[in-house]
Protein backbone atom coordinates (compact mmCIF):
# COMPACT_ATOMS: atom_id res chain seq x y z
CA UNK A 1 0.00 0.00 0.00
CA UNK A 2 2.75 2.36 0.82
CA UNK A 3 4.00 1.65 -2.96
CA UNK A 4 0.64 3.21 -3.81
CA UNK A 5 1.32 5.86 -2.18
CA UNK A 6 4.71 6.43 -3.74
CA UNK A 7 3.52 5.83 -7.23
CA UNK A 8 0.35 8.21 -7.07
CA UNK A 9 2.63 11.03 -6.25
CA UNK A 10 5.82 10.08 -8.91
CA UNK A 11 5.97 11.70 -12.06
CA UNK A 12 4.59 8.96 -14.63
CA UNK A 13 1.05 9.30 -12.70
CA UNK A 14 -1.76 9.62 -14.95
CA UNK A 15 -4.09 12.80 -14.65
CA UNK A 16 -6.19 10.70 -11.93
CA UNK A 17 -3.36 9.60 -9.70
CA UNK A 18 -3.03 5.52 -11.39
CA UNK A 19 0.28 5.17 -11.85
CA UNK A 20 1.53 3.26 -14.89
CA UNK A 21 2.43 0.48 -12.91
CA UNK A 22 -0.33 0.62 -10.14
CA UNK A 23 -3.26 -2.03 -8.89
CA UNK A 24 -6.44 -1.51 -9.89
CA UNK A 25 -8.96 -4.37 -7.90
CA UNK A 26 -12.18 -5.18 -8.90
CA UNK A 27 -14.51 -7.00 -6.79
CA UNK A 28 -17.05 -8.88 -9.06
CA UNK A 29 -15.91 -11.00 -11.76
CA UNK A 30 -19.20 -10.80 -14.21
CA UNK A 31 -20.26 -8.86 -17.04
CA UNK A 32 -19.11 -4.98 -15.34
CA UNK A 33 -15.77 -6.52 -14.14
CA UNK A 34 -14.37 -8.39 -17.10
CA UNK A 35 -15.67 -5.20 -19.12
CA UNK A 36 -13.84 -2.79 -17.08
CA UNK A 37 -10.51 -4.50 -16.73
CA UNK A 38 -10.81 -4.79 -20.86
CA UNK A 39 -11.04 -1.47 -21.35
CA UNK A 40 -8.37 -0.43 -18.94
CA UNK A 41 -6.12 -2.56 -20.94
CA UNK A 42 -7.44 -1.00 -24.31
CA UNK A 43 -6.56 2.35 -23.09
CA UNK A 44 -2.81 1.26 -22.38
CA UNK A 45 -3.23 0.16 -18.94
CA UNK A 46 0.04 -1.75 -18.00
CA UNK A 47 -0.27 -1.90 -14.40
CA UNK A 48 -1.90 -4.90 -12.68
CA UNK A 49 -5.42 -5.84 -12.23
CA UNK A 50 -6.90 -8.00 -10.16
CA UNK A 51 -10.33 -9.65 -10.60
CA UNK A 52 -11.77 -11.19 -7.67
CA UNK A 53 -15.32 -12.79 -8.10
CA UNK A 54 -17.28 -14.86 -5.40
CA UNK A 55 -18.42 -17.41 -7.81
CA UNK A 56 -15.97 -20.20 -8.92
CA UNK A 57 -16.24 -19.73 -12.62
CA UNK A 58 -14.46 -16.99 -14.83
CA UNK A 59 -17.30 -14.10 -16.61
CA UNK A 60 -20.21 -15.62 -18.49
CA UNK A 61 -23.25 -14.71 -19.95
CA UNK A 62 -26.48 -14.67 -18.24
CA UNK A 63 -29.31 -13.81 -20.35
CA UNK A 64 -28.46 -17.36 -21.96
CA UNK A 65 -29.96 -19.09 -19.05
CA UNK A 66 -33.45 -18.09 -18.66
CA UNK A 67 -33.96 -19.10 -22.72
CA UNK A 68 -31.31 -20.84 -24.53
CA UNK A 69 -29.19 -22.85 -21.56
CA UNK A 70 -33.12 -23.53 -19.92
CA UNK A 71 -34.30 -25.34 -22.92
CA UNK A 72 -31.48 -27.18 -23.48
CA UNK A 73 -30.16 -26.08 -26.21
CA UNK A 74 -26.62 -24.79 -25.02
CA UNK A 75 -24.88 -25.99 -22.01
CA UNK A 76 -24.82 -23.87 -18.78
CA UNK A 77 -20.74 -24.59 -18.95
CA UNK A 78 -20.85 -22.87 -23.10
CA UNK A 79 -21.58 -19.74 -21.68
CA UNK A 80 -18.03 -18.19 -20.63
CA UNK A 81 -17.72 -14.71 -22.19
CA UNK A 82 -15.07 -13.76 -24.72
CA UNK A 83 -11.98 -11.82 -23.79
CA UNK A 84 -9.07 -9.93 -25.66
CA UNK A 85 -6.38 -12.07 -27.29
CA UNK A 86 -3.90 -10.38 -25.16
CA UNK A 87 -6.35 -9.91 -22.38
CA UNK A 88 -3.81 -10.33 -19.10
CA UNK A 89 -5.04 -10.37 -15.11
CA UNK A 90 -4.62 -11.85 -11.72
CA UNK A 91 -8.14 -13.90 -10.85
CA UNK A 92 -9.16 -14.25 -7.46
CA UNK A 93 -12.29 -16.49 -8.37
CA UNK A 94 -14.28 -18.39 -5.48
CA UNK A 95 -13.19 -15.68 -2.93
CA UNK A 96 -15.62 -12.73 -1.87
CA UNK A 97 -14.44 -9.94 -0.61
CA UNK A 98 -15.84 -8.99 2.08
CA UNK A 99 -15.16 -5.61 3.44
CA UNK A 100 -13.68 -2.07 2.06
CA UNK A 101 -11.25 0.10 3.85
CA UNK A 102 -11.21 3.36 1.78
CA UNK A 103 -9.25 5.31 4.45
CA UNK A 104 -6.26 2.37 4.04
CA UNK A 105 -7.43 1.64 0.03
CA UNK A 106 -7.96 -2.12 1.01
CA UNK A 107 -10.17 -4.75 0.39
CA UNK A 108 -10.19 -8.29 2.75
CA UNK A 109 -11.01 -11.00 1.03
CA UNK A 110 -13.18 -13.99 2.96
CA UNK A 111 -9.49 -16.17 2.86
CA UNK A 112 -8.37 -13.43 5.14
CA UNK A 113 -6.06 -11.51 2.29
CA UNK A 114 -5.88 -7.97 1.92
CA UNK A 115 -5.23 -6.33 -1.17
CA UNK A 116 -4.24 -2.65 -1.93
CA UNK A 117 -5.33 -0.80 -4.45
CA UNK A 118 -4.73 2.10 -6.24
CA UNK A 119 -8.17 2.25 -8.00
CA UNK A 120 -11.09 -0.37 -6.97
CA UNK A 121 -14.13 -1.08 -9.55
CA UNK A 122 -17.11 -1.82 -7.49
CA UNK A 123 -19.12 -4.83 -9.93
CA UNK A 124 -20.85 -6.92 -7.34
CA UNK A 125 -24.39 -7.31 -9.40
CA UNK A 126 -27.04 -8.57 -7.52
CA UNK A 127 -28.72 -11.93 -6.87
CA UNK A 128 -31.66 -13.53 -6.89
CA UNK A 129 -34.42 -11.98 -4.10
CA UNK A 130 -35.08 -15.28 -2.94
CA UNK A 131 -38.30 -17.12 -1.55
CA UNK A 132 -39.06 -15.41 1.82
CA UNK A 133 -40.15 -18.01 3.25
CA UNK A 134 -36.91 -20.12 4.68
CA UNK A 135 -37.88 -23.27 5.06
CA UNK A 136 -40.38 -22.96 1.74
CA UNK A 137 -37.55 -21.79 0.14
CA UNK A 138 -35.43 -25.20 1.27
CA UNK A 139 -37.48 -27.73 -0.60
CA UNK A 140 -36.55 -29.52 -3.52
CA UNK A 141 -37.81 -28.66 -6.91
CA UNK A 142 -37.77 -24.68 -5.63
CA UNK A 143 -35.19 -22.99 -7.86
CA UNK A 144 -34.05 -19.54 -8.57
CA UNK A 145 -32.17 -18.24 -12.02
CA UNK A 146 -29.28 -15.90 -11.86
CA UNK A 147 -26.20 -17.96 -11.92
CA UNK A 148 -24.74 -20.67 -14.18
CA UNK A 149 -25.34 -23.12 -11.77
CA UNK A 150 -29.08 -22.42 -11.23
CA UNK A 151 -30.04 -22.90 -14.40
CA UNK A 152 -27.46 -26.15 -15.36
CA UNK A 153 -29.67 -27.75 -12.10
CA UNK A 154 -33.03 -26.45 -13.35
CA UNK A 155 -32.57 -27.63 -16.68
CA UNK A 156 -31.63 -31.02 -15.63
CA UNK A 157 -35.22 -30.79 -13.72
CA UNK A 158 -37.25 -29.28 -16.58
CA UNK A 159 -35.79 -32.06 -18.68
CA UNK A 160 -37.01 -34.93 -16.57
CA UNK A 161 -40.70 -33.54 -17.50
CA UNK A 162 -42.18 -32.26 -14.19
CA UNK A 163 -46.19 -32.44 -14.50
CA UNK A 164 -46.60 -28.50 -13.76
CA UNK A 165 -44.26 -25.85 -13.33
CA UNK A 166 -45.03 -22.65 -11.11
CA UNK A 167 -43.39 -19.24 -12.01
CA UNK A 168 -43.73 -17.20 -8.87
CA UNK A 169 -43.43 -14.09 -10.87
CA UNK A 170 -43.83 -12.59 -14.51
CA UNK A 171 -40.96 -10.18 -14.90
CA UNK A 172 -38.44 -10.81 -17.66
CA UNK A 173 -36.97 -14.00 -16.45
CA UNK A 174 -40.18 -15.34 -14.82
CA UNK A 175 -41.81 -14.66 -18.34
CA UNK A 176 -38.98 -16.26 -20.24
CA UNK A 177 -38.90 -19.21 -17.82
CA UNK A 178 -42.68 -19.75 -18.82
CA UNK A 179 -42.17 -19.59 -22.39
CA UNK A 180 -39.00 -22.25 -22.45
CA UNK A 181 -41.64 -24.59 -20.51
CA UNK A 182 -44.03 -24.05 -23.09
CA UNK A 183 -41.50 -24.85 -25.93
CA UNK A 184 -40.42 -27.64 -23.90
CA UNK A 185 -44.34 -28.71 -24.14
CA UNK A 186 -44.79 -28.14 -20.17
CA UNK A 187 -47.80 -27.00 -18.16
CA UNK A 188 -46.89 -24.23 -16.99
CA UNK A 189 -48.78 -21.46 -13.93
CA UNK A 190 -47.66 -18.00 -13.77
CA UNK A 191 -48.30 -15.92 -10.65
CA UNK A 192 -47.84 -12.46 -10.71
CA UNK A 193 -49.85 -9.66 -8.12
CA UNK A 194 -49.53 -7.07 -10.64
CA UNK A 195 -52.82 -6.85 -13.33
CA UNK A 196 -50.50 -8.12 -16.45
CA UNK A 197 -46.46 -9.47 -16.87
CA UNK A 198 -43.99 -7.04 -17.21
CA UNK A 199 -45.83 -4.04 -15.93
CA UNK A 200 -43.22 -2.96 -13.48
CA UNK A 201 -40.78 -2.12 -16.56
CA UNK A 202 -43.26 -1.90 -20.01
CA UNK A 203 -46.28 -0.43 -18.18
CA UNK A 204 -49.95 -1.65 -18.32
CA UNK A 205 -50.91 -1.37 -21.67
CA UNK A 206 -48.05 -3.59 -23.28
CA UNK A 207 -47.91 -5.72 -20.01
CA UNK A 208 -51.77 -6.82 -21.11
CA UNK A 209 -50.29 -7.70 -24.40
CA UNK A 210 -47.72 -9.49 -22.85
CA UNK A 211 -50.49 -11.58 -21.27
CA UNK A 212 -52.47 -12.14 -24.16
CA UNK A 213 -49.53 -13.49 -25.72
CA UNK A 214 -48.22 -16.00 -22.83
CA UNK A 215 -52.26 -17.02 -22.83
CA UNK A 216 -52.18 -17.42 -26.63
CA UNK A 217 -48.80 -19.80 -25.97
CA UNK A 218 -51.10 -21.96 -23.39
CA UNK A 219 -49.52 -20.46 -20.22
CA UNK A 220 -51.69 -20.68 -17.26
CA UNK A 221 -51.26 -17.10 -15.83
CA UNK A 222 -52.91 -16.16 -12.81
CA UNK A 223 -52.47 -12.08 -12.37
CA UNK A 224 -53.60 -9.90 -9.57
CA UNK A 225 -52.19 -13.06 -7.26
CA UNK A 226 -49.94 -14.46 -5.12
CA UNK A 227 -48.63 -17.46 -4.03
CA UNK A 228 -49.32 -17.79 -0.43
CA UNK A 229 -47.20 -21.05 0.53
CA UNK A 230 -45.57 -23.88 -1.04
CA UNK A 231 -45.84 -27.05 0.34
CA UNK A 232 -43.46 -30.19 0.90
CA UNK A 233 -44.13 -33.74 1.21
CA UNK A 234 -42.51 -35.96 3.90
CA UNK A 235 -38.46 -35.96 2.70
CA UNK A 236 -38.67 -32.45 1.30
CA UNK A 237 -39.90 -32.24 -2.02
CA UNK A 238 -42.03 -29.57 -3.26
CA UNK A 239 -45.84 -30.89 -4.26
CA UNK A 240 -48.00 -28.06 -3.79
CA UNK A 241 -48.60 -24.52 -4.29
CA UNK A 242 -51.46 -22.71 -2.29
CA UNK A 243 -52.83 -19.59 -4.19
CA UNK A 244 -53.99 -16.17 -2.79
CA UNK A 245 -56.87 -17.08 -5.21
CA UNK A 246 -58.20 -20.08 -3.36
CA UNK A 247 -56.53 -22.65 -5.85
CA UNK A 248 -53.75 -25.55 -4.70
CA UNK A 249 -51.87 -26.66 -7.49
CA UNK A 250 -50.00 -29.70 -7.65
CA UNK A 251 -46.45 -28.62 -8.74
CA UNK A 252 -43.02 -30.07 -8.49
CA UNK A 253 -41.05 -27.25 -9.47
CA UNK A 254 -41.35 -23.70 -8.89
CA UNK A 255 -39.64 -21.39 -10.32
CA UNK A 256 -39.32 -18.04 -8.27
CA UNK A 257 -38.49 -14.96 -10.58
CA UNK A 258 -39.01 -12.21 -7.78
CA UNK A 259 -36.17 -9.36 -9.49
CA UNK A 260 -33.04 -9.28 -7.51
CA UNK A 261 -31.09 -7.83 -4.27
CA UNK A 262 -28.31 -6.01 -4.96
CA UNK A 263 -24.82 -7.51 -3.24
CA UNK A 264 -24.24 -4.28 -1.30
CA UNK A 265 -23.68 -6.38 2.45
CA UNK A 266 -19.41 -6.35 1.81
CA UNK A 267 -19.46 -2.57 1.90
CA UNK A 268 -21.28 -1.91 5.23
CA UNK A 269 -18.09 -0.13 6.54
CA UNK A 270 -17.13 1.82 3.89
CA UNK A 271 -19.29 5.15 4.80
CA UNK A 272 -20.45 4.92 0.87
CA UNK A 273 -23.60 5.81 0.17
CA UNK A 274 -24.73 2.29 0.06
CA UNK A 275 -28.55 0.68 0.89
CA UNK A 276 -30.47 -1.96 -0.74
CA UNK A 277 -31.09 -0.21 -3.96
CA UNK A 278 -27.39 -0.23 -4.70
CA UNK A 279 -24.40 2.12 -4.57
CA UNK A 280 -24.71 5.11 -5.55
CA UNK A 281 -22.27 6.61 -8.04
CA UNK A 282 -22.18 9.95 -10.22
CA UNK A 283 -22.54 10.45 -13.90
CA UNK A 284 -18.34 9.51 -13.92
CA UNK A 285 -19.01 6.18 -11.86
CA UNK A 286 -17.21 8.13 -8.69
CA UNK A 287 -18.62 5.96 -6.01
CA UNK A 288 -20.50 8.66 -3.42
CA UNK A 289 -19.60 8.82 -0.05
CA UNK A 290 -21.75 8.90 2.80
CA UNK A 291 -21.51 12.74 2.56
CA UNK A 292 -22.37 13.03 -1.12
CA UNK A 293 -18.77 13.41 -1.97
CA UNK A 294 -17.43 11.40 -4.76
CA UNK A 295 -14.16 9.27 -4.41
CA UNK A 296 -11.67 9.33 -6.90
CA UNK A 297 -10.72 5.92 -6.19
CA UNK A 298 -13.63 4.34 -5.80
CA UNK A 299 -15.89 3.41 -8.93
CA UNK A 300 -19.20 1.41 -9.65
CA UNK A 301 -20.28 0.11 -12.75
CA UNK A 302 -23.52 -2.57 -13.62
CA UNK A 303 -26.55 -3.55 -11.82
CA UNK A 304 -25.00 -2.45 -8.66
CA UNK A 305 -24.90 1.21 -9.70
CA UNK A 306 -27.22 3.99 -9.03
CA UNK A 307 -26.23 7.24 -10.69
CA UNK A 308 -27.57 10.48 -12.43
CA UNK A 309 -28.40 10.34 -15.79
CA UNK A 310 -28.55 13.85 -17.15
CA UNK A 311 -31.16 12.88 -19.29
CA UNK A 312 -34.07 11.98 -16.47
CA UNK A 313 -32.91 15.54 -14.64
CA UNK A 314 -30.58 14.22 -11.70
CA UNK A 315 -33.07 11.45 -10.53
CA UNK A 316 -31.02 8.64 -9.79
CA UNK A 317 -31.54 5.47 -12.33
CA UNK A 318 -30.62 1.83 -11.64
CA UNK A 319 -30.47 -0.51 -14.78
CA UNK A 320 -30.12 -4.43 -14.20
CA UNK A 321 -29.43 -4.58 -18.25
CA UNK A 322 -26.64 -6.15 -20.01
CA UNK A 323 -25.64 -3.02 -22.00
CA UNK A 324 -25.65 -0.51 -19.04
CA UNK A 325 -23.56 -3.15 -17.28
CA UNK A 326 -20.81 -3.16 -20.09
CA UNK A 327 -21.17 0.83 -21.08
CA UNK A 328 -21.10 2.07 -17.39
CA UNK A 329 -18.33 -0.08 -16.65
CA UNK A 330 -16.00 1.25 -19.97
CA UNK A 331 -16.88 5.11 -18.60
CA UNK A 332 -15.71 3.92 -14.98
CA UNK A 333 -12.07 2.97 -17.13
CA UNK A 334 -12.06 6.03 -18.48
CA UNK A 335 -12.49 7.97 -14.97
CA UNK A 336 -9.78 6.02 -13.25
CA UNK A 337 -7.36 6.51 -15.92
CA UNK A 338 -8.11 10.30 -17.10
CA UNK A 339 -10.25 11.25 -14.33
CA UNK A 340 -14.00 12.98 -14.92
CA UNK A 341 -14.08 13.27 -18.30
CA UNK A 342 -16.38 11.22 -19.90
CA UNK A 343 -20.10 10.93 -18.18
CA UNK A 344 -21.95 7.45 -18.82
CA UNK A 345 -24.96 8.83 -20.58
CA UNK A 346 -25.86 5.90 -22.65
CA UNK A 347 -29.13 5.65 -22.71
CA UNK A 348 -30.62 2.91 -20.98
CA UNK A 349 -31.57 -0.39 -23.22
CA UNK A 350 -32.56 -3.64 -23.54
CA UNK A 351 -34.01 -6.73 -24.79
CA UNK A 352 -35.38 -9.98 -24.12
CA UNK A 353 -37.06 -12.97 -26.37
CA UNK A 354 -39.92 -14.78 -25.29
CA UNK A 355 -42.91 -17.00 -26.95
CA UNK A 356 -40.89 -16.68 -30.40
CA UNK A 357 -41.33 -12.34 -30.34
CA UNK A 358 -38.24 -10.24 -30.04
CA UNK A 359 -38.50 -7.41 -27.19
CA UNK A 360 -36.26 -4.32 -27.37
CA UNK A 361 -36.88 -1.09 -25.53
CA UNK A 362 -34.47 2.31 -25.36
CA UNK A 363 -34.72 5.06 -22.62
CA UNK A 364 -36.93 4.30 -19.50
CA UNK A 365 -40.43 3.07 -20.22
CA UNK A 366 -40.62 2.42 -16.49
CA UNK A 367 -40.77 5.92 -15.78
CA UNK A 368 -43.31 7.01 -17.88
CA UNK A 369 -47.14 8.03 -17.30
CA UNK A 370 -48.09 7.92 -21.12
CA UNK A 371 -48.37 5.30 -23.90
CA UNK A 372 -49.13 5.14 -27.70
CA UNK A 373 -48.03 2.77 -30.42
CA UNK A 374 -46.53 4.50 -33.16
CA UNK A 375 -45.77 2.07 -35.99
CA UNK A 376 -47.03 -1.18 -36.74
CA UNK A 377 -49.84 -3.20 -34.89
CA UNK A 378 -50.12 -4.99 -31.62
CA UNK A 379 -52.61 -7.44 -33.47
CA UNK A 380 -49.77 -8.22 -36.20
CA UNK A 381 -46.63 -9.27 -33.37
CA UNK A 382 -45.04 -6.13 -34.82
CA UNK A 383 -44.77 -2.79 -33.28
CA UNK A 384 -43.16 0.02 -31.82
CA UNK A 385 -44.90 1.74 -28.83
CA UNK A 386 -43.69 5.21 -27.46
CA UNK A 387 -43.69 6.38 -23.85
CA UNK A 388 -43.88 9.75 -22.60
CA UNK A 389 -43.73 11.93 -19.47
CA UNK A 390 -45.24 15.53 -19.11
CA UNK A 391 -45.41 15.68 -22.98
CA UNK A 392 -41.80 14.08 -23.67
CA UNK A 393 -40.72 11.25 -25.30
CA UNK A 394 -38.76 9.22 -22.49
CA UNK A 395 -39.00 5.43 -23.82
CA UNK A 396 -39.59 3.21 -26.59
CA UNK A 397 -40.17 -0.64 -26.93
CA UNK A 398 -40.06 -2.38 -30.28
CA UNK A 399 -41.74 -5.69 -30.78
CA UNK A 400 -40.36 -7.72 -33.49
CA UNK A 401 -39.65 -4.37 -35.60
CA UNK A 402 -35.88 -3.89 -33.75
CA UNK A 403 -34.64 -1.87 -36.44
CA UNK A 404 -37.18 1.12 -36.32
CA UNK A 405 -35.55 1.90 -32.64
CA UNK A 406 -32.72 3.96 -32.73
CA UNK A 407 -35.09 6.16 -34.70
CA UNK A 408 -36.61 6.75 -31.18
CA UNK A 409 -33.36 6.70 -29.20
CA UNK A 410 -32.57 10.04 -30.76
CA UNK A 411 -35.96 11.12 -30.02
CA UNK A 412 -35.44 10.96 -26.53
CA UNK A 413 -32.13 11.90 -26.38
CA UNK A 414 -33.93 15.03 -28.20
CA UNK A 415 -36.47 15.56 -25.70
CA UNK A 416 -38.71 15.10 -28.51
CA UNK A 417 -42.27 16.18 -27.78
CA UNK A 418 -44.63 13.21 -27.14
CA UNK A 419 -46.93 11.38 -29.03
CA UNK A 420 -44.00 11.57 -31.61
CA UNK A 421 -45.31 12.51 -35.38
CA UNK A 422 -43.46 10.48 -38.13
CA UNK A 423 -45.16 10.80 -41.65
CA UNK A 424 -44.61 6.70 -42.39
CA UNK A 425 -47.12 4.30 -43.85
CA UNK A 426 -47.32 1.98 -40.63
CA UNK A 427 -47.70 4.61 -38.20
CA UNK A 428 -51.58 4.01 -36.96
CA UNK A 429 -54.17 6.84 -37.56
CA UNK A 430 -54.96 8.17 -35.52
CA UNK A 431 -52.56 7.68 -32.51
CA UNK A 432 -54.27 6.81 -29.28
CA UNK A 433 -52.27 7.72 -25.86
CA UNK A 434 -53.02 5.58 -23.10
CA UNK A 435 -52.31 5.82 -19.63
CA UNK A 436 -49.53 3.29 -18.38
CA UNK A 437 -50.90 2.86 -15.32
CA UNK A 438 -54.48 1.40 -16.77
CA UNK A 439 -53.97 -2.42 -17.94
CA UNK A 440 -56.13 -2.72 -21.51
CA UNK A 441 -55.27 -2.21 -25.16
CA UNK A 442 -59.05 -1.37 -25.96
CA UNK A 443 -59.37 -5.39 -27.01
CA UNK A 444 -60.69 -7.90 -24.83
CA UNK A 445 -58.41 -9.95 -23.33
CA UNK A 446 -59.78 -13.80 -22.12
CA UNK A 447 -59.94 -12.95 -18.87
CA UNK A 448 -60.20 -15.86 -17.16
CA UNK A 449 -56.73 -17.30 -16.46
CA UNK A 450 -57.22 -20.19 -17.77
CA UNK A 451 -55.70 -20.73 -21.59
CA UNK A 452 -58.87 -22.16 -24.24
CA UNK A 453 -58.09 -24.93 -25.07
CA UNK A 454 -56.91 -23.78 -28.99
CA UNK A 455 -54.48 -21.64 -27.20
CA UNK A 456 -52.50 -24.59 -25.83
CA UNK A 457 -50.68 -25.66 -28.97
CA UNK A 458 -46.80 -24.78 -27.98
CA UNK A 459 -46.29 -23.71 -31.75
CA UNK A 460 -49.23 -21.75 -32.10
CA UNK A 461 -47.94 -18.41 -34.18
CA UNK A 462 -46.37 -15.78 -31.96
CA UNK A 463 -48.03 -12.48 -31.17
CA UNK A 464 -48.63 -9.87 -28.79
CA UNK B 1 -13.38 -19.95 -28.70
CA UNK B 2 -16.19 -17.76 -26.89
CA UNK B 3 -18.77 -15.78 -29.25
CA UNK B 4 -20.92 -12.96 -27.60
CA UNK B 5 -23.59 -10.83 -29.25
CA UNK B 6 -24.35 -7.31 -27.68
CA UNK B 7 -28.28 -8.36 -28.26
CA UNK B 8 -28.98 -4.80 -27.10
CA UNK B 9 -27.53 -3.41 -30.21
CA UNK B 10 -28.28 -6.44 -32.60
CA UNK B 11 -30.81 -5.14 -34.98
CA UNK B 12 -31.79 -8.37 -36.49
CA UNK B 13 -30.15 -7.76 -40.01
CA UNK B 14 -29.24 -11.49 -40.17
CA UNK B 15 -26.05 -11.45 -41.98
CA UNK B 16 -24.49 -13.12 -39.68
CA UNK B 17 -27.00 -16.10 -40.32
CA UNK B 18 -25.91 -16.64 -44.22
CA UNK B 19 -21.92 -15.84 -42.83
CA UNK B 20 -22.04 -18.38 -40.21
CA UNK B 21 -24.66 -21.12 -40.56
CA UNK B 22 -23.29 -23.15 -38.41
CA UNK B 23 -22.90 -20.48 -35.34
CA UNK B 24 -25.95 -18.19 -35.70
CA UNK B 25 -29.58 -19.08 -36.05
CA UNK B 26 -32.78 -17.05 -36.38
CA UNK B 27 -35.14 -19.02 -33.96
CA UNK B 28 -37.83 -16.53 -35.03
CA UNK B 29 -38.87 -13.49 -37.44
CA UNK B 30 -36.39 -11.61 -35.31
CA UNK B 31 -34.85 -13.51 -32.65
CA UNK B 32 -31.62 -14.14 -33.10
CA UNK B 33 -29.67 -17.33 -31.00
CA UNK B 34 -25.83 -18.44 -31.58
CA UNK B 35 -23.70 -21.17 -30.36
CA UNK B 36 -21.38 -19.01 -27.64
CA UNK B 37 -18.99 -21.86 -27.64
CA UNK B 38 -18.41 -23.19 -31.66
CA UNK B 39 -15.60 -25.68 -32.31
CA UNK B 40 -12.51 -24.25 -33.40
CA UNK B 41 -12.66 -25.43 -37.21
CA UNK B 42 -15.90 -22.92 -37.19
CA UNK B 43 -13.59 -19.86 -36.47
CA UNK B 44 -13.20 -18.92 -39.63
CA UNK B 45 -17.14 -18.49 -40.67
CA UNK B 46 -17.63 -17.03 -37.60
CA UNK B 47 -15.14 -14.53 -37.89
CA UNK B 48 -16.65 -13.49 -41.23
CA UNK B 49 -20.00 -13.00 -39.44
CA UNK B 50 -18.11 -11.01 -36.95
CA UNK B 51 -17.00 -8.70 -40.28
CA UNK B 52 -20.33 -8.88 -41.70
CA UNK B 53 -22.58 -7.59 -38.84
CA UNK B 54 -24.01 -4.23 -39.44
CA UNK B 55 -23.92 -3.31 -36.13
CA UNK B 56 -20.74 -4.54 -35.60
CA UNK B 57 -22.26 -6.74 -32.80
CA UNK B 58 -20.43 -9.53 -32.68
CA UNK B 59 -17.12 -10.10 -29.85
CA UNK B 60 -15.24 -13.12 -30.40
CA UNK B 61 -11.86 -14.39 -28.23
CA UNK B 62 -10.85 -16.97 -26.15
CA UNK B 63 -12.64 -17.54 -23.11
CA UNK B 64 -12.51 -15.19 -20.40
CA UNK B 65 -10.27 -16.17 -17.37
CA UNK B 66 -7.15 -17.77 -15.92
CA UNK B 67 -5.31 -18.97 -18.40
CA UNK B 68 -4.09 -22.88 -17.91
CA UNK B 69 -0.74 -21.39 -16.69
CA UNK B 70 -2.17 -19.45 -13.65
CA UNK B 71 -4.44 -21.72 -12.75
CA UNK B 72 -2.03 -25.09 -12.76
CA UNK B 73 -0.64 -23.78 -9.12
CA UNK B 74 -0.19 -20.18 -9.02
CA UNK B 75 3.74 -19.27 -7.07
CA UNK B 76 2.21 -18.64 -4.13
CA UNK B 77 5.01 -16.14 -3.60
CA UNK B 78 3.50 -14.53 -6.70
CA UNK B 79 0.63 -14.10 -5.11
CA UNK B 80 1.84 -12.39 -2.21
CA UNK B 81 3.49 -9.98 -4.46
CA UNK B 82 0.18 -9.13 -5.54
CA UNK B 83 -1.37 -8.39 -2.59
CA UNK B 84 -0.41 -4.82 -0.67
CA UNK B 85 -1.00 -5.95 2.90
CA UNK B 86 -0.98 -9.24 4.54
CA UNK B 87 -3.04 -10.90 7.55
C1 LIG C 1 -31.48 -15.07 -16.08
C2 LIG C 1 -31.10 -13.68 -16.54
C3 LIG C 1 -31.47 -13.25 -17.81
C4 LIG C 1 -31.12 -11.98 -18.25
N1 LIG C 1 -31.51 -11.59 -19.50
C5 LIG C 1 -31.21 -10.34 -19.93
C6 LIG C 1 -31.64 -9.91 -21.21
O1 LIG C 1 -32.27 -10.64 -21.97
N2 LIG C 1 -31.32 -8.64 -21.58
C7 LIG C 1 -30.61 -7.79 -20.78
O2 LIG C 1 -30.37 -6.64 -21.16
N3 LIG C 1 -30.19 -8.18 -19.56
C8 LIG C 1 -30.47 -9.43 -19.12
N4 LIG C 1 -30.05 -9.84 -17.86
C9 LIG C 1 -29.32 -8.88 -17.01
C10 LIG C 1 -27.80 -8.95 -17.15
O3 LIG C 1 -27.35 -10.26 -17.15
C11 LIG C 1 -27.18 -8.16 -16.00
O4 LIG C 1 -27.54 -6.82 -16.17
C12 LIG C 1 -25.67 -8.30 -15.92
O5 LIG C 1 -25.29 -9.62 -15.62
C13 LIG C 1 -25.08 -7.34 -14.90
O6 LIG C 1 -23.71 -7.53 -14.80
P1 LIG C 1 -22.88 -7.12 -13.51
O7 LIG C 1 -21.49 -7.50 -13.83
O8 LIG C 1 -23.21 -5.74 -13.11
O9 LIG C 1 -23.46 -8.01 -12.33
P2 LIG C 1 -23.61 -9.57 -12.15
O10 LIG C 1 -23.71 -10.24 -13.47
O11 LIG C 1 -24.70 -9.76 -11.15
O12 LIG C 1 -22.23 -10.03 -11.50
C14 LIG C 1 -21.83 -9.71 -10.22
C15 LIG C 1 -20.78 -10.72 -9.80
O13 LIG C 1 -20.21 -10.31 -8.58
C16 LIG C 1 -20.05 -11.42 -7.75
N5 LIG C 1 -20.02 -10.97 -6.35
C17 LIG C 1 -21.06 -10.59 -5.58
N6 LIG C 1 -20.65 -10.22 -4.35
C18 LIG C 1 -19.31 -10.37 -4.34
C19 LIG C 1 -18.30 -10.15 -3.37
N7 LIG C 1 -18.59 -9.67 -2.15
N8 LIG C 1 -17.02 -10.42 -3.69
C20 LIG C 1 -16.71 -10.88 -4.93
N9 LIG C 1 -17.63 -11.12 -5.89
C21 LIG C 1 -18.90 -10.86 -5.61
C22 LIG C 1 -21.23 -12.28 -8.06
O14 LIG C 1 -20.98 -13.61 -7.67
C23 LIG C 1 -21.35 -12.10 -9.57
O15 LIG C 1 -20.62 -13.05 -10.27
C24 LIG C 1 -30.38 -11.11 -17.40
C25 LIG C 1 -30.01 -11.55 -16.11
C26 LIG C 1 -30.36 -12.82 -15.68
C27 LIG C 1 -29.95 -13.27 -14.30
Amino acid sequence: MEVGVEHRLSPTSTAAGLPDDGHVVIVGASLAGLHGAEALREQGFAGQITLVGEEPHPPYDRPPLSKRVLAGRMSADDTGLPQREDFEAQWRLGTAAVSLDRAAKTVTLADGDVLGFDKLLIATGARARPWPKVHEAALGGVFSIRTRDDARALQARLATRPRRVLVIGAGFVGSEAASVCRELGLDVTVVERSPAPLVGALGGPAGSAAGRLQRRHGVDLRTNTSVRSLEGDGVGRLRRAALSDGDILDVDVAIVALGAVRNVEWLAGSALSVDGRGVRCDAYCRAVDSAGQPDDDVLVAGDIARWPHPLFDGELLAVEHWDNAVRQARVAAVTMLHGPVLQHTALPAFWSNQFGVNIKSVGVPARADQFAVVQGSVENSAFVAAYGQQGRVIGALAVNMPRALDAYATMITNRASFPPVARIPDAPDPIRVLDTALPPLGQAAPDAGRPQPDEQRAGARPSL
Amino acid sequence: MRVVVDLARCQSYGQCVFAAPEVFELTGPEVLEYDSAPSDHLREQAERARAACPVQAITIGPAAGPTRDATAAPPRSAAIDTVGGQR
